[in-house]
């Protein structure tokens, strides 16, 4: 590599760890919610997933030989980390959070070869590993119980519950609203008729409802994205293109089937819809480098989204969505490039008398 | 086909201008000190060649270098004294490799050269257009916005020309002296502008200038409505929108094609320096001895504007400036984007359009980390580039690849750079995988050239072999007809081998 310093002698002040840094704290509010609404055990699990793939990073930066210090201090493991446990059930056990944060920075990037690397999303992977090999651990959801209220377990209950399993289930289990949606539609229902009990508009909203330790505040959520795309952490193509997909082919069915097809309102504000729009699609390196790109990387994601959970089994429908979407990344990035300057969009030279490009 | 409105370039970042500490510093001449390193390659091309000699008296405009043959330019004395040696001296460029070099040591006298050309005092528009270029090229003017290369060579290039462009975009941060050349010298610039028009029999002429210079915009709409000049045209302030690719299509609309020059769809871009310099070897008969330079960067104490006699060397224009306020983390010739590393000994050359001395919180140098694909580059890269494929190949030593990739296209701005949170060495990748590539070039024609070589010495060699069988078989034949005459002499017969081996030594 040449020795001269070339330019530019001057950057930008944004740089990753920052970046990394912007995200955490737009995720902060959304998180504190659900904290509060679950109580210390989700907090427990919050923390036991951090410490874990900072730990885990570090390992795999010294397995392969680079500075730990720097690696870790980038905080993009701790991005992951904390997204994937806003993602976990907030009663989970400990050992959830110690084998997602594992497998996130191992599997999820460290065997890619490191930060920059990986083609799925970290979190994501962890999560739907997680889905398969723990099937009941991970679709066991309670029913808010906020801090300070009566039927909030106390901080002392809480490591019970953390650690020793010592939740009593059938006392504190809930539906969230997709899985009431889906069972209504099974069993034949119409959607309209079974949502009311369980879902209403201003509470899903705010997210006061049974599900993930932090999917649920629509409102913390997007507020936290709008940020992100105010500092430019993140491409505003990508949220505001997955939205609007994804609201335009839930009120298209919805419009010709109220019955079997739930509305937009139900798609954006329930489910991790807006935590994946805004935090999970986001992430830089497993989406496509151009606007084009990440706008059809966007449509992808809700396409799939809304056919999971309009016809699938499962109830991770954006994890499904944004890992098969990562996996087009490449080519998207291959295929769709911006026309170079002066040239066509074959790459062959302009001629020099035809009046512009 | 000048557009009415200005098109927006696509890519580009806004840059921290940094400008505010000198955009208000008038241009103040600086007066030659104890020494002017006169470099004979202060342009694109070949250098000039020396016209004195060590010990010679020269007077201010003397010409002291001719151009070379081919792509080069004139060089003059910037003031009157001695020349006190010609040898290689450092130039405002960062390989640190030395350039021939004039000496001048001053005599304090500003005495200028009898011989000067006349001033040319007929309006633009009646003047030879050959002369003009005749007039730029003896002036020994180069294009003033940094490349540096021989203006009379884009005067007279014969192609034919629609549009002329003035540049006035002056987008690095802290660059501020073509600035304040638009403010103070519009009447020069206009009257430049038209005088180059004329030379090229350009119909239509237009001045890009950024919309963040708001009273050179002013004057310079002042001086076109008291000449009936070109068009004043304010373009967005976006780094690059000063290269000249961006503002021919911010203002026409058209691309130059890939691979062909903006002669070749009829255009051609000076900087509004170089303008001015032609205003004054035409109207005033002066070579281009002084430029316009802006002395900044925040370990510099006063940061200014000077019109500086070419040579002096930057050391003397940081003092000029009150000297450093603290160590800078590195000092440049030109701007913080594409500017370079430069030794404090080297004179100003004809195209360094600042010294700009930084300190390390204003370089924000970070730690280099890996890319993570965020696309930040993509969206910054005014060539529509993806600088991260590039470098990512180049870093893996895949030359060819990186060429794929768009290698060549690029404009080395350092917009992707610029925004890279991973800090990347984008530009420093893209500069060593040309030299590879060139390298690469070079070595490939060597070995043709070897190859052709050793072609040609086998050929030689089996003439050589053809030649001598002839021979051989030539003296047979003799010996045969004189053994058939009965003749006694062989000396003649032993002589030719000798020869012969004589001549294949050879
Ligand atoms: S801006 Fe830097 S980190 Fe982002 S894609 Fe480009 S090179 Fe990679
Ligand atoms: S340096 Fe080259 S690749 Fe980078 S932004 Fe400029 S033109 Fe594009």
């Amino acid at each position: 590599m040449s020795e001269l310093v070339a330019g530019p002698h001057t950057r930008a002040p944004l740089s990753l760890p920052t970046l990394m840094r912007q995200v955490l704290l737009a995720a902060a509010p959304a998180t504190a919610f659900g904290v509060w609404l679950y109580g210390w055990p989700a907090l427990n699990l919050l923390l036991i997933t951090l410490v874990t793939v900072v730990a885990a990073e570090a390992a795999c930066l010294r397995a392969a030989g680079r500075p730990v210090r720097s690696g870790v201090g980038d905080s993009s493991a701790l991005v992951a980390g904390w997204i994937l446990a806003m993602s976990l059930p907030p009663w989970a056990p400990w050992w959830i959070g110690v084998i997602g944060g594992l497998l996130a920075v191992i599997l999820g990037k460290g065997v890619f070869g490191g930060t920059g690397q990986n083609l799925f999303n970290p979190a994501m992977v962890a999560r739907v590993a997680l889905l398969i090999a723990f099937p009941v651990e991970m679709t066991r959801w309670v029913e808010p119980a906020p801090l300070g209220s009566a039927t909030a377990p106390g901080f002392l209950e809480s490591l019970g519950i953390t650690f020793a399993g010592a939740a009593d289930w059938d006392a504190v289990t809930g539906a969230t609203t997709l899985d009431t949606a889906r069972t209504a539609v099974t069993e034949g229902q119409s959607i309209e008729t079974a949502l009311p009990e369980a879902y209403q508009p201003a509470l899903a909203l705010l997210g006061y409802a049974p599900g993930s330790l932090a999917e649920g505040s629509a409102l913390l959520l997007a507020l936290g994205g709008l940020y992100l795309i105010y500092r430019r952490v993140i491409a505003w193509e990508i949220p505001v293109v997955m939205l609007a997909t994804l609201a335009l082919l839930a009120s298209a069915f919805h419009l010709i089937d109220p019955d079997r097809y739930a509305d937009a309102g139900v798609h954006i504000l329930a489910g991790s819809t807006l935590l994946a729009a805004f935090f999970i699609a986001t992430d830089p390196t497993t989406s496509p480098a151009t606007t084009l790109g990440r706008a059809v990387f966007a449509a992808g994601c809700a396409l799939i989204v809304w056919v999971v959970r309009t016809y699938g089994g499962y109830p991770e429908a954006t994890a499904f969505a944004v890992l098969l979407m990562n996996a087009f990344t490449p080519l998207i990035d291959h295929w769709i490039r911006p026309r170079v300057y002066g040239r066509t969009r074959l790459g062959a030279p302009l001629s020099t008398d035809r009046e512009g490009p | 086909m000048l557009l009415s409105k200005p098109k927006i370039i696509r890519g580009g970042v806004r840059t921290e201008s940094r400008k505010q500490s000198t955009a208000e510093a008038p241009l103040e001449p600086l007066r030659a000190g104890q020494r002017l390193y006169v470099s004979l390659a202060q342009h694109i091309g070949a250098p000039a060649l020396p016209a004195v000699a060590p010990g010679q008296d020269v007077a201010k405009g003397q010409c002291i270098g001719t151009p070379e043959a081919g792509l080069s330019a004139a060089v003059h004395a910037p003031t009157s004294g001695r020349v006190v040696a010609i040898d290689r001296h450092p130039a405002p460029h960062p390989s640190g490799l030395t350039v021939p070099t004039v000496i001048i040591e001053p005599d304090g006298e500003e005495r200028w050269a009898p011989q000067l050309p006349d001033p040319m005092t007929a309006p633009a528009g009646q003047l030879d257009p050959t002369a003009i270029a005749t007039r730029v090229a003896e002036a020994g003017i180069v294009g003033m916005g940094g490349a540096a290369f021989p203006a009379a060579v884009k005067l007279g290039a014969g192609q034919p020309v629609a549009t002329l462009i003035l540049n006035g975009g002056e987008c690095e941060p802290y660059l501020t002296c073509d600035d304040r050349l638009m403010r103070e010298r519009a009447a020069g610039i206009i009257d430049g502008a038209q005088l180059m028009a004329r030379a090229l029999g350009a119909e239509r002429t237009a001045i890009g200038v950024e919309d963040n210079k708001p009273e050179a915009i002013h004057a310079l709409r002042r001086a076109t409505d008291a000449l009936g000049g070109p068009d004043v045209v304010p373009v967005p302030s976006l780094w690059p929108q000063g290269s000249e690719k961006h503002l021919i299509y911010t203002l026409t609309g058209r691309e130059v094609p890939a691979g062909a020059r903006a002669a070749d769809i009829g255009v051609v871009v000076h900087n509004v320096g170089t303008a001015y310099a032609v205003h004054r070897a035409a109207r005033h008969g002066r070579p281009l001895i002084s430029r316009p330079i802006t002395v900044g960067g925040g370990a510099v104490a006063e940061p200014t504007n000077f019109e500086v006699p070419l040579g002096l060397p930057l050391q003397a224009l940081l003092e000029a400036a009150g000297g450093l306020r603290e160590d800078p983390a590195r000092v440049l010739a030109g701007g913080p984007m594409m500017g370079q590393v430069a030794p404090l000994e080297a004179g100003v050359a004809k195209g360094t359009n600042g010294v700009i001395a930084l300190t390390a919180a204003e370089i924000r140098e970070a730690e280099g980390r890996p890319c993570i694909r965020c696309g930040r580059c993509v969206d910054a890269c005014p060539m529509g580039l993806m600088p991260f494929e590039i470098a990512n190949r180049a870093a893996a030593g895949d030359v060819d690849g990186a060429a794929a990739s768009g290698l060549m296209d690029c404009l080395t701005c350092g917009s992707c750079a610029y925004v890279c949170p991973s800090a990347r060495p984008l530009v420093q990748l893209f500069h060593h995988a040309r030299g590879q590539r060139a390298e690469q070039a070079a070595a490939k024609e060597r070995s043709e050239l070897q190859r052709r070589m050793a072609e040609q010495r086998a050929e030689r060699q089996r003439r050589e072999q053809e030649r001598k069988k002839a021979a051989a078989a030539a003296r047979r034949r003799q010996r045969a007809q004189q053994k058939a005459a009965g003749g006694d002499s062989e000396s003649p017969a032993q002589e030719q081998p000798q020869n012969e081996e004589k001549e294949t030594q050879t």
